[in-house]
This record gives C-alpha cells, sequence and structure tokens, in this order.
C-alpha cells in the first residue's frame, strides 16, 4: 500500500512542481506573479484534447503540438499584458495579470464550453502493472522520470547556456544587463515560454491522470503551485521543485492515512504556507530578495 | 568617432542635461568632469541608451562606416555598433562568478575564439582577476569590482569605451593603477570617454576635457590647459 501512495505522491509532486518552476521563474526575473500561469496548465491539457480528436494527431505528436502552443500562449501573454507594463509600477503588472488570468478562462470557457472533457489515453499508460500484489499506474513511474528529466534540462539551461546567464544576470539587475547588449525582452519571452512548456508538461499528464479536463482546472493545482514556488523559496527553481514535493506528499499521505481528513485536502497547502511564512519568509532554499510584493 | 549636438535630458520636469556639445574623436581620451548632479553620468547613460527622454543629436562614425544618428537606439544597438560602458557604482552582478560577468560583457558575441582572446587579454590587464575567476562578483573588493566593471566594457570588443567615474571609491594608490590602465586601453587603440570627480588624475591623462556645471558645459579645452587653468584650479583642483 504504502509504495502505491509513494508513487501517487510522487506523480502530484511532480505536477505541482513543473507548474512551480513557471511562478518561480517570473517572479525571479520580473519580480511578477503570473496569475495567468494556472491557465497555461489548462491550455496544455485542452490542446492536447484537441490535437487527438479535432485533429486527430497521433499523440506523440499531439504532445508536441500542445507543448509549443502552450509556450507561445504563455509570449503572448508577456507580450500583450505583461511587457508594455514594465516600466510601469509593480501593482499595474499584478493586476493585468488577474485581468489575464479571467480573460483566458472566459475566453476558454466560450470557445472550449464548459462541459467537462475527456482525455484519450494510451492504453499503455494507464495499464495496471503488478508487482507481486503492489499495483502501479506506468504513468506514476512515467511521471517523476520525465519530470526529473525536464528538470535536468532547465537547470543545463540556466547554469550552462548563454541564455541562462542572461536570465540569472536580469534576475538580478535588469538595467545593467541592457548594459551588456543583452537583449532583455526577447530573454524574458523565452523564460514565458520555458515556464509555460512546463507548465503544458504538467497540464498534459495531469489530464492522463486525471482524465476529466474543463476550463478551471488549472484554478486549484496552479494555487497549490504558486503555494509551493513561495514555499521552497521564490525564484529558486530548486526550491520550486521540493516545494512541489513536499506539497504532493503531504496530501496524499494525509488522506491515505488520516482518510477523515480527506475533505479538508485543499486546505494543507495554506496551512503549510501560513507555517513556512512564519517560520521562514524567505521559503526554503530562497535568498532574500530586494523588492516582494 | 561621436559628436554629440545640443544634448537634452529630461526626468519628468527636471531637466538634467540642458543642450551640450561635446566631440571624441577617435583614438583619443576626452573626459566629462564635474560637481555631483551636473549631469554627467545622464550624458554618458543617454549615449549608451539607457535614458528615454533625451532631444539632440548623438552622432556616431564608426571605424568602418558613415557618422549615424544613435540617439533614442536601444542600449544592445549601441553595444553591437561598438560602445561599451562600465556603469558608475560598478554594477557588478554579485552571484555571477568574475569568469559569468566577463562573459556577459560579452553576450552580443558569436566568435568564441575571440571572446577567449579578450578575456586573457583581460585577465593580463588585471591579474587579480585571474586569481579570482571563480570567485562571485559580490565576494570581491571594491578595487577588484571596479577593474572587473572596466575588464566587463572591454569584453565586447567595443570601438569606445565609457567608464563612470572609475576612481570612486578607490584608495588612491588603486587610483593611480586604474588611470595607467586607462592609459594603456587607450594606447592599445579604444577611443576613451571618462566622466571622473577626481579632476586632476582625468585632465592628466585626457587629450580634452569638459567640465560640466548645472547641466552645461562651463568650460573646455585640452587637458594640460585646464589644469593650468586659475579658475579650474580653484573650483577643481582645490586651489
Ligand atoms: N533617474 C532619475 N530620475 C530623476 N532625476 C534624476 C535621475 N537621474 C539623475 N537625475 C537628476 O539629474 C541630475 C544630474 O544627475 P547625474 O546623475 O547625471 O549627475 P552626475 O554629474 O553624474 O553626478 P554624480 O557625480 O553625483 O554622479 C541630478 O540633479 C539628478 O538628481
Ligand atoms: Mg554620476
Amino acid at each position: 500500500m504504502f509504495v502505491q501512495h509513494f508513487f501517487n505522491a510522487l506523480t502530484l509532486g511532480s505536477l505541482y512542481g513543473l507548474i512551480a518552476i513557471g511562478y518561480t521563474m517570473v517572479y525571479g526575473i520580473l519580480r511578477l506573479i503570473n496569475f495567468a500561469h494556472g491557465d497555461m496548465f489548462m491550455l496544455g491539457a485542452y490542446f492536447v484534447f484537441f490535437a487527438t480528436t479535432l485533429w486527430a494527431l497521433p499523440w506523440s505528436l499531439a504532445v508536441v503540438v500542445a507543448i509549443i502552443g502552450t509556450a507561445l500562449c504563455g509570449v503572448l501573454v508577456d507580450r500583450m499584458a505583461y511587457r508594455p507594463l514594465r516600466d510601469a509600477p509593480r501593482i499595474s503588472a499584478l493586476i493585468s495579470a488577474i485581468g489575464v488570468s479571467f480573460f483566458i478562462q472566459n475566453l476558454s470557457l466560450v470557445l472550449f464550453t464548459g462541459l467537462p472533457r475527456a482525455v484519450m489515453r494510451p492504453d499503455w499508460l494507464v495499464n495496471v502493472i503488478k508487482f507481486g500484489d503492489i499495483r502501479i499506474l506506468p504513468l506514476a513511474i512515467i511521471v517523476p522520470i520525465v519530470t526529473a528529466a525536464l528538470v535536468a534540462s532547465l537547470l543545463w539551461v540556466i547554469y550552462r547556456t548563454k541564455p541562462g546567464l542572461a536570465m540569472r544576470a536580469i534576475s538580478k539587475d535588469i538595467e545593467t544587463t541592457r548594459l551588456m547588449g543583452v537583449p532583455v525582452d526577447k530573454v524574458i519571452a523565452m523564460t514565458f515560454a520555458i515556464g509555460s512548456a512546463l507548465a503544458a508538461a504538467s497540464g498534459i499528464m495531469w489530464a492522463l491522470r486525471y482524465p476529466q479536463i474543463n476550463p478551471f482546472m488549472g484554478l486549484v493545482p496552479g494555487n497549490k503551485a504558486f503555494i509551493a514556488a513561495v514555499f521552497g523559496g521564490i525564484g529558486s527553481i530548486q526550491g520550486a521543485v521540493v516545494g512541489g514535493m513536499i506539497l504532493g506528499f503531504i496530501e496524499i499521505m494525509v488522506v491515505a492515512f488520516f482518510p477523515g481528513l480527506s475533505g479538508y485536502r485543499d486546505a494543507f497547502a495554506f496551512i503549510l504556507l501560513i507555517v513556512i511564512l512564519l517560520m521562514k519568509p524567505t521559503g526554503l532554499m530562497g535568498e532574500k530578495l530586494e523588492d516582494k510584493i | 568617432m561621436l559628436r554629440i549636438e545640443d544634448l537634452h535630458v529630461y526626468y519628468g520636469a527636471i531637466h538634467a542635461v540642458k543642450g551640450i556639445s561635446i566631440a571624441i574623436p577617435k583614438g583619443g581620451i576626452v573626459t566629462l568632469i564635474g560637481a555631483n548632479g551636473a549631469g554627467k553620468s545622464s550624458t554618458i547613460r543617454s549615449i549608451a541608451g539607457l535614458v528615454k527622454n533625451v532631444k539632440g543629436r548623438i552622432l556616431y562614425t564608426p571605424p568602418d562606416g558613415t557618422e549615424m544618428n544613435i540617439a533614442g537606439r536601444r542600449p544592445e544597438d549601441m553595444v553591437r555598433l561598438g560602445i561599451a560602458m562600465s556603469p558608475e557604482g560598478r554594477r557588478i552582478l554579485p552571484h555571477l562568478t568574475v569568469e559569468e560577468n566577463l562573459k556577459l560583457g560579452a553576450y552580443i558575441r558569436t566568435d568564441t575564439d575571440g571572446v577567449e582572446r579578450d578575456r586573457d587579454h583581460v585577465y593580463e590587464l588585471f591579474p587579480r582577476l585571474k586569481e579570482r575567476s571563480w570567485q562571485k562578483g559580490g565576494t570581491l573588493s571594491g578595487g577588484e569590482q571596479q577593474m572587473l566593471a572596466v575588464g566587463r566594457a572591454l569584453m565586447s570588443s567595443p570601438h569606445l569605451v565609457m567608464l563612470d567615474e572609475p576612481s570612486l571609491g578607490l584608495a588612491p594608490l588603486l587610483v593611480k593603477e586604474v588611470f595607467d590602465i586607462i592609459g594603456e586601453i587607450n594606447a592599445q587603440g579604444k577611443t576613451v570617454l571618462l566622466v571622473e570627480q577626481n579632476a586632476f588624475a582625468a585632465l592628466k591623462i585626457a587629450s580634452y576635457a569638459y567640465i560640466l556645471e548645472v547641466g552645461a558645459i562651463a568650460l573646455e579645452g585640452r587637458g594640460e590647459d585646464l589644469l593650468k587653468d586659475p579658475r579650474v584650479k580653484e573650483a577643481y583642483l582645490g586651489g
């Protein structure tokens, strides 16, 4: 039993972690809470749904289309809603973020209807494997592996490539980075693309695990991932992953071992948030950032 | 190499630079001196493309090109054209290593070999940076950070190097070292625009100098002439 819970927690934690990375990257660079980020998660799932049904693409291609499509949506959000406000007071961008999120959700409601949709799942992902009396979904193994690979690639980009160097520089001193000739707006667009692509990956895997999707499916996981990012230390990618994992484990284990509390499962994240903010305001792995909202 | 004509800089209602004209000949060291708030930084920051509200013309002639007005262009365009700047207060990225700070200075370049050569050259100019190449920028001393800021400005392989108060906060011995290196950089073929409050040291190495007072040019002339000028002596060289 425990092994199954363990893999479930690992899966949920991975999915939170992948979303949390996008929050933390954008916050680290722009000091902006990108409220529309949870909606990228939702769009990723819808892209796959339409790619496999409407456009009748094979699975692997649908995933690629969904990730690229969502990345472009993330870039578009930055271009339309945040970039024009780069020099405005930060509260303006924050309000814009809330507005964009409402806009995307309601536009999705119109375009996709509120009808929950079922995402088609390849059999090999959902046919339970048995090891003795342990029963595991292949997904529960694949999700953590995919997540680990994505996080490793991301860290490589951040610490070993030129755009990664620029991202790290922008997060501390945008003007000096600009002075060095870095095309800052392009690097920021790239950050949104990466964050949105990871959210899409999470949304796709979420839709495989819990195959009902709707235009508001990004709300709760998005909020929890944001909490995971703050918990892990906002601005820190490693922190976002660790925060997501801890949240996933607490949620699954509490429900598993104290079934009486399962009605409160969505509240754990908030309790955790309050506790960490009281004890260590910068989060587990966060460093002091000059300006917080 | 660079001519500024009737440059104005505004910050909201503040009129910080009030119509100055400056010429920087190719291969020269031109210095801009003046008291706090005179508008020195505003002037060179507008050449670097960091100031939004500028009026006037900034005419740049690349070594192999014709004169063009670059006022209002983006900082990255300026770097690509061959104009680099070491900002006031050094602005080293504290969480990046010395090596990474230098790499950032070479961001626009794709010639990996050339970048490595220039990095080695910076390490020759400042051997202390080489010893500390893996150290975080924030852990360097003030003098080392200043060297890194100057070295970083050289990494884009610029034709015009602008330095905003490179001697700020340095001990006298280090000030001399930094000025010697500015002379060396110039001797190696780079045109230099030097903003300074240390008027004596700046006038000594400058081929031409402008003295800025509350946003306007009060006096200009060859460095050695201004050194002897009684008005300059009184106001800037301590009598
Ligand atoms: N970002 C800004 N917003 C508003 N006013 C500014 C800004 N930057 C400079 N100023 C004003 O413009 C004037 C010129 O400033 P500037 O920084 O160019 O002077 P400076 O000659 O470089 O002085 P210092 O020697 O102290 O560095 C000052 O009165 C300053 O207060
Ligand atoms: Mg200044």
